[in-house]
């Protein structure tokens, strides 16, 4: 098994025929025939899109709606540039796709507010944006990730950052351990989906049997997950649990990179969220090298 | 990014938000007619630097005693005298870091008969991912002390981005800060227009602190502080011509025309990462092998060569840097690429301190190829430990 993800995942593109959207649907497609089913463009509709790589042809909708009734699509992923980024996922929220993945940095706070409460108001799950997507091995490439370091396993990942979920992912395949998902929600301070949900979903998977979680200074988010574990450890529900931090060199009341990172009003340092991680059972490693090292310690107890 | 206060308060202004009248200037030649446009007896000279915790600062240049960088003056003479004295000297508050910002701008404000002080702002609420108002009966003071002190005195209210302010919410910021009659009638619009530029400007930060309660019961924004989305500047280009580059680093001006997000540090290995959150992993892990990172670089997703280059020549423009690690993980970005960036940057610029480079994931093989080929001096890493461990000792021996 795995979460939000699997081989029957039929994936639209929003923003294929950019440069962006192309190379990485190329991956997509590439990494064990990932479904990717169509894109969309409001002004490319009845065009057809074809890979550099093999020739593979997609059809092009002029919406969402349409390409979700000819094809049966239950995923986009978001390629758009920031100003347009937050009307696609709109657009893909009305379209009631299940699942919405925005790759797509620097979409300004203000159009997350109003996708937010869009969100709530419906039956889809987005993930990100500012993120490197979801990625179940040998099964489903959504996003950016690199496929060449995932091996099919039992490591449930969930993380802020991109990069560092490579890193998580990387160390878990060479401890041989493999992952069942890897899930990056994203570096903005407003998001579709949180830590908690994810982790949900992972102690809920039966074949996740232990789960890395990567966190960054700014905002509560790992306070908040730390909290839920504890309080689903009480009702018996438990996985082991490895994590790392990034951040605790970072000054206060400067944005390193993300948007969501940053220590402000003197609350989202490092220091608090790793100790409410490990006050939550999370064995927190110090080196973004030793995530994996740090997991394999916890598993053999 | 950030403005000044005069700059936020002629904004708040625009959407009706009520003001001291004000005369901004940077010269002491000019206070005297600054002063004598304004109301008086009573006036206020701030000075205009991107840092809170003015008043409580101290001027490096003059003795302990002196005053701080915001000061009441009764008189048109005093105004001029406290121009003089403050004007180009250099203001350490608790946000500047002793290094302190040079004061070149002054604010010349008619003074208020202040009843109460009190504390209100906008900010992004994460939790609810909703605009939230905080509202404290405690102004004039830091909020980030009631807030562990006295966090009952703090009102925290999300705003339901369909509705916007509604009659019931400001009824509930009137409330916590214990307003009535005519001033709470004032208040409850000064909610509302504050919640409008908030919106329609798409800031980060508006804080008014303190917001006050005059004599005569009128309601007053005595101070403001204002950030803006980085994100949203594309649709604002009139906020974009407010951005001062005095207050910023050179380096981070630089950076900035590249896109790259880069933060100016005190330690001497500079760093060149992709991806924020292995940016500051990658400080992170300098600090645990016993070195100090000169700064956070961040090149981005699908950086061009050209911008690697770009990246490069501003860590190596810092005489402090001592060493350099170049550490990537590709996802978007493919590592070739950043090894072609690297070399062209090095054969420009050249390289006189150690260099670590440790790539990763996409096109790694190509990468490293053409760091091998290249003849210079770079020394290779397997994974990042290795890598920080072997730029800490080529730094520290």
């Amino acid at each position: 098994m795995s979460i939000l993800v699997n081989k029957d995942t039929k994936v639209l593109v929003q923003g294929l025929t950019g440069k962006t959207g192309t190379f990485h649907t190329e991956q997509a497609l590439a990494y064990f025939g990932t479904k990717m089913v169509g894109g969309i463009h409001p002004k490319k509709g009845g065009e057809t899109w074809s890979s550099g790589v093999d020739g593979t042809e997609l059809p092009v909708y002029a919406s969402v709606a349409e390409g979700k009734e000819k094809t049966g699509a239950n995923a986009s992923v978001v390629y758009v540039p920031p100003a347009g980024a937050a009307a696609a996922i709109m657009e893909a929220i009305e379209a009631e796709i299940e699942l919405i993945v925005c790759i797509t940095e620097g979409v300004p706070v203000a159009d997350m507010v109003k996708v937010k409460a869009a969100l709530e108001k419906s039956n889809s799950r987005l993930i990100g944006p500012n993120c490197p997507g979801v990625l179940t091995p040998e099964e489903c490439k959504i996003g950016i990730m690199p496929g060449n370091i995932f091996s099919k396993g039992s490591v449930g990942i969930v993380s802020r950052s991109g990069t560092l979920t490579y890193e998580a992912v990387f160390q878990t395949t060479n401890e041989k351990l493999g992952q069942t998902t890897a899930v990056g929600i994203g570096g903005d301070p407003v998001k579709g989906t949180e830590f908690i949900d994810v982790l949900e979903m992972f102690l809920a998977d039966d074949a996740t049997e232990s789960i890395i979680m990567i966190g960054e200074i700014g905002g509560s988010a790992e306070e908040d997950a730390a909290q839920f574990l504890i309080d689903e450890a009480k009702k018996g529900r438990k996985k082991p649990m490895a994590g790392f931090i990034a951040g605790l060199t970072a000054p206060k009341g400067r944005t390193m990179g993300h948007a969501g990172a940053v220590i402000s009003g003197g609350k989202g340092g490092a220091e608090d969220k790793i100790a409410a991680m490990e006050a939550a059972g999370i064995k927190v490693s110090k080196s973004p090298a030793r995530i994996g090292a740090t997991l394999v310690e916890v598993l053999k107890g | 990014m950030n403005i000044h206060e005069y700059q936020a308060k002629e904004l708040l202004k625009s959407f009706g938000a009520p003001v001291a009248q004000g005369v901004a200037i940077l010269s002491a030649d000019e206070a005297e007619a600054a002063a004598k446009s304004l109301p008086g007896p009573l006036y206020v000279v701030k000075s205009q630097i991107h840092a809170g915790g003015r008043g409580k600062g101290k001027f490096k240049e003059l003795g302990p005693d002196a005053k701080g960088g915001v000061r009441l003056a009764k008189s048109v003479e005093e105004v001029v005298a406290n121009a003089k004295e403050m004007l180009g000297n250099t203001l350490v508050t608790k946000q500047t870091g002793e290094a302190g910002k040079q004061v070149n701008r002054l604010y010349i404000e008619d003074g208020a008969n202040i009843a109460r002080e009190l504390y209100l702002s906008l900010l992004v609420d994460r939790t609810t991912g909703k605009v939230a108002f905080v509202a404290s009966t405690e102004g004039g003071m830091d909020i980030e002390t009631v807030a562990e002190e006295t966090p009952e005195k703090i009102l925290t209210l999300p705003i339901d981005p369909d509705t916007g302010v509604t009659g019931a919410d400001a009824d509930k910021l009137a409330a916590a800060l214990e307003l009535s009659g005519k001033t709470a009638d004032q208040a409850k619009d000064v909610f509302k227009l504050l919640y409008k530029a908030f919106v329609e400007k798409d800031m980060s930060l508006l804080e008014i602190n303190p917001f006050i309660v005059m004599d005569n019961g009128d309601v007053r924004v005595l101070d403001a502080k204002v950030s803006f989305d980085g994100n949203a500047l594309f649709r604002h280009p009139e906020i974009l011509e407010l951005r001062d580059l005095s207050e910023e680093d050179e380096k981070e001006i630089e950076a900035s025309k590249w896109d790259l997000a880069y933060v100016a540090l005190d330690g001497n290995i500079g760093c060149m990462v992709n991806g924020a959150g292995l940016a500051m992993a990658t400080m992170d892990i300098i600090k645990l092998y016993g070195a100090e990172p000169a700064n956070f670089l961040d090149v981005g997703g699908g950086a061009s060569k050209e911008k690697v280059t770009a990246a490069f020549k501003i860590i190596t423009a810092d005489p402090s840097v001592k060493g350099i690690l170049v550490n990537i993980f590709g996802g978007i970005m493919r590592c070739d690429v950043i090894a072609e960036g690297v070399i062209a940057a090095v054969k420009e610029v050249g390289l006189n301190v150690p260099l670590v480079v440790r790539l990763e994931g996409t096109r790694v093989a190509e990468g490293k190829k053409i760091i091998d080929e290249s003849g210079l001096n770079v020394i290779s890493a397997d994974d990042l430990d290795d890598a920080a461990q072997k730029i800490v000792k080529a730094v520290n021996g």
